[in-house]
């Protein structure tokens, strides 16, 4: 204790010098985009207003939380690195990891009934749509690009331009020969599916950070093909009135012949929303199910093997252009059903909701997951996308920040500043540990800095 | 004859902007081996200091003299977006070094997002245009009733650009901290052990690629007099094809490679079709590294096993 107290007013001192640099650091980092803001006025000119209170107070804020990061969060990591780790008991975790996925599934199939029971008929909507719908499709898009980038290793950041190729097939081609959603699906599959091999051979001999660059420029190119071949996509205007799924032949609407007359119910467009989120529920676990068989049979491994070494792999007799394409057109023709389910859920699209955004979001799920990790995959996209759809319910913060504060403006700041922390705190996603597909005699686990070292 | 001429002005003008940020690109490259993706967005945020800065002198100080008043921003630009960027390294990259290998690379896409929204959130949405900065122009001749021009803005783009590439020639080949910069280069550990301050010296790096990327934000926004949230992405993929194209890693081949995208962009707008001009740079990128990886001056990546 003797010795402890001088050290402690050292610290002091240290941490209120470190809070009072920070500060300042906020403050000439803040003071011309927060400071100063440039507005347009009645004369269509651009003037200058001032926002002292905002910069100070985002300053004192930035300066508070050094002082505290450095009084209570670094002798708590430090006491937490100094404590000797408790076992966790191994029981308990064999029964999580064990019960955890049916539990899941379980979960996500009366996930509708339970919200309508929770909110009843019209407060569901919402629910199963913006929340349910919604992160279905990305955690689809998410499991369909871990195929290319957690198991081949090949990093793709234009991977929308496949889910754009899928929408834009099914939207084409129930517009113009009025085919059916169930038959346009495996269709817009296998367009996508022969994109992802077209463009995939080109780059073949790519890798890492330049394989990323190319695929950005390819979903950029197809995004700009669409933009501007009117005569086909309508360009910017885009495509309206795509028709609606049916059940067997029954739409969701109010006619005669519609859901709700057929089964005698009254009429909601709650049915559709349900009937929607079955589907990308099944094609989203159609999607888990395939890449779960896939990595057992022979193209799997060599997946894998490609993954970790390429070179071995190839003095290994293993065909890597063969291994490389088919991997493309695995991810594709996922991206393919999901584009197709989008356009049929929305009845509407446009270039806009292919950006390179989208590609950077369903990467980012990926990596944040844990490359190769179909549960935390899932978990990483409930937490990005469910985290920014949340931002739009909370109408609260307006009491406090005054009626003009708009939270949904904030998602995608927010969005991009979650992606650097979560690589911060952990660089390999949030699922790092590997389950090997093929082991001798036990199956372990293998761990993220095994994995590091060139293990498993 | 004379529109291929005036484009070709055009092109070189276009492109120093691109090779301004190439350099940035190619910089990092070498250095920590990553594709720093948030620099074309640290390139938007320095235009925007810029025009900050610009109204204040123009509007508040009542300064005329157009000259000083760019001087002083380019100034007052390089300072606030080096300190950014800084900023960046330490927050974003430096914790991730040595780490997995695509972890730098998502924080780089995070930050690109965050700095975007961050300045929509900002400063608001809408396109930001300024009053024409510098007006007035040489006709080199006139041919068939159309004039070759090279208007007074072109000239200073061509004239910063010039000279800071051999202020940044000197600091590289000539100082301790270029010396550092390229042993760093060649082997971080060994020259760590000789005595360079490795984390400096990357943290300079850093700071020395804002400085020239808010070069370039400064002269963008005298050039097109507009600027808005989103106009990082693109300009950055053109730079970085451009730092592909010079060979990622050679300084010169950043810069030769700019002004062969800003040629090739001006050429394609003029004789084949503006829509599709994006189109044209981004094959470029593709074609490059598919056919010739290393580059026009880079060295061949050998790959040992």
């Amino acid at each position: 204790m003797a010795d402890g107290a001088p050290n402690q007013r050292v610290d002091m001192a240290r941490a209120l010098r470190d809070a009072g640099f920070t500060a300042l650091l906020a403050f000439a980092l803040f003071l011309p985009l927060i400071g100063f803001q440039t507005v347009t006025n009645i004369r269509n000119d651009l003037i200058l207003t001032t926002r002292w209170p905002l910069l100070f107070a985002i300053v004192a804020v930035v300066g508070a939380g050094r002082l505290a990061f450095s009084l209570v969060f670094e002798p708590w990591l430090k006491q937490r690195t100094l404590r000797p780790v408790a076992a966790a008991p191994a029981g308990w975790r064999a029964v999580f990891a064990k019960w955890f996925t049916p539990f899941a599934i379980g979960f996500v199939i009366v996930y509708p009934p339970l919200v309508i029971a929770l909110n009843g008929f019209g407060g569901a909507v919402k629910w199963i749509d913006n929340f349910g719908i919604q992160i279905l499709i990305y955690v689809m898009l998410g499991w369909g690009l871990n195929i290319v980038v957690g198991l081949a290793g090949l990093l793709d950041l234009g991977y929308v331009a496949f889910y754009a190729v899928g929408a834009y097939s099914y939207a084409l081609l129930a517009k113009t020969f009025g085919l059916a959603f169930w038959v346009l699906l495996p269709l817009a599959g296998i367009l996508s599916s022969f994109w992802g091999i077209l463009l995939g051979f080109p780059v073949l001999r790519l890798r890492g950070d330049y394989l990323a660059i190319v695929t950005l420029a390819f979903g950029e190119i197809i995004r700009i093909v669409i933009i501007n071949w009117v005569d086909l996509t309508n360009g910017y205007a885009g495509i309206s009135g795509i028709p609606r799924p049916t059940l067997f032949g029954i739409p969701f609407n109010a006619d005669d012949n519609g859901f709700a007359a057929v089964f005698g119910l009254e009429f909601s467009p709650l049915y559709r929303v349900i009937f929607l989120y079955y589907v990308i529920l099944a094609l989203a676990l159609l999607t888990a199910f395939v890449t779960v068989r896939l990595r057992r049979l022979p193209v799997g491994r060599a997946w894998e093997a490609l993954r970790e070494d390429e070179i071995a792999c190839r003095s290994l007799g293993i065909n890597t252009t063969n291994t490389k394409l088919t991997a493309f057109a695995m991810g594709a023709m996922f991206a393919g059903f999901a584009g197709s389910f989008f356009a049929t859920r929305q009845g509407f699209i446009s270039p806009e909701s292919f950006t390179f955004l989208e590609s950077a979001t369903i990467l980012s799920i990926v990596v944040l997951g844990g490359m190769g990790s179909q549960i935390g995959v899932a978990i990483a996209a409930i937490a990005m996308i469910g985290g920014t759809e949340i931002m739009r319910e909370l109408d609260f913060l307006k009491q406090i920040f005054g009626p003009t504060f708009d939270p949904t403006q904030y998602r995608m700041l927010l969005f991009g500043f979650a992606m650097v922390l979560i690589m911060i705190w952990r660089p390999r996603g949030l699922i790092a540990t590997r389950e090997p597909s093929v082991f001798l005699k036990e199956r372990k686990s293998i761990s993220a800095d095994r994995i590091n070292e060139g293990h498993g | 004859m004379e529109v291929f001429l005036q484009q070709l002005i055009n092109g070189i003008t276009l492109g120093s902007i691109y090779g301004l940020i190439a350099i940035g690109y190619t910089m990092v490259f070498g250095i920590i081996g990553m594709v720093n993706f948030a620099h074309g967005d640290v390139f938007m945020v320095s235009a925007f200091i810029a025009l900050i800065a610009f109204l204040i002198l123009t509007t508040w100080l009542g300064i005329t003299s157009i000259a000083l008043a760019l001087f002083i921003v380019l100034i007052v630009a390089m300072l606030f977006t080096s300190l950014v960027n800084w900023v960046i390294e330490r927050l974003a990259y430096r914790p991730l070094r040595g780490s997995f290998r695509l972890a730098p690379l998502i924080s780089a896409i995070g930050m690109s997002i965050f700095l975007s929204n961050f300045v929509q959130v900002a400063q608001g949405p809408r396109n930001k245009s300024t009053p024409p900065m510098v007006q007035g122009e040489f006709v080199i001749f006139t041919q068939n009733d159309y004039a070759v021009t090279l208007s007074y803005k072109q000239l200073i783009i061509w004239c910063v650009t010039a000279v800071l590439l051999l202020a940044f020639w000197y600091l590289v080949a000539k100082t301790r901290l270029g010396r550092a910069q390229r042993a760093c280069e060649q082997d971080q550990k060994m020259a760590a052990l000789v005595g360079v301050d490795v984390d400096r010296t990357i943290s300079m790096t850093f700071v020395i690629a804002a400085a020239l990327a808010a070069v370039a934000g400064t002269m963008y926004l005298m050039y097109y007099g507009v600027v808005s949230f989103s106009d990082g992405f693109v300009p950055g993929v053109k730079a970085f094809t451009a730092a592909v194209l010079g060979g990622i890693g050679s300084l010169p081949g950043a810069v030769i490679g700019g002004i062969l995208i800003g040629l090739i962009e001006t050429m394609w707008s003029a004789y084949f079709s503006i829509d599709y001009k994006d189109v044209a740079a981004f094959s470029v990128l593709a074609i490059t590294l598919i056919f010739l990886p290393q580059g026009l001056f880079g060295r061949p990546d050998v790959e040992k096993v």
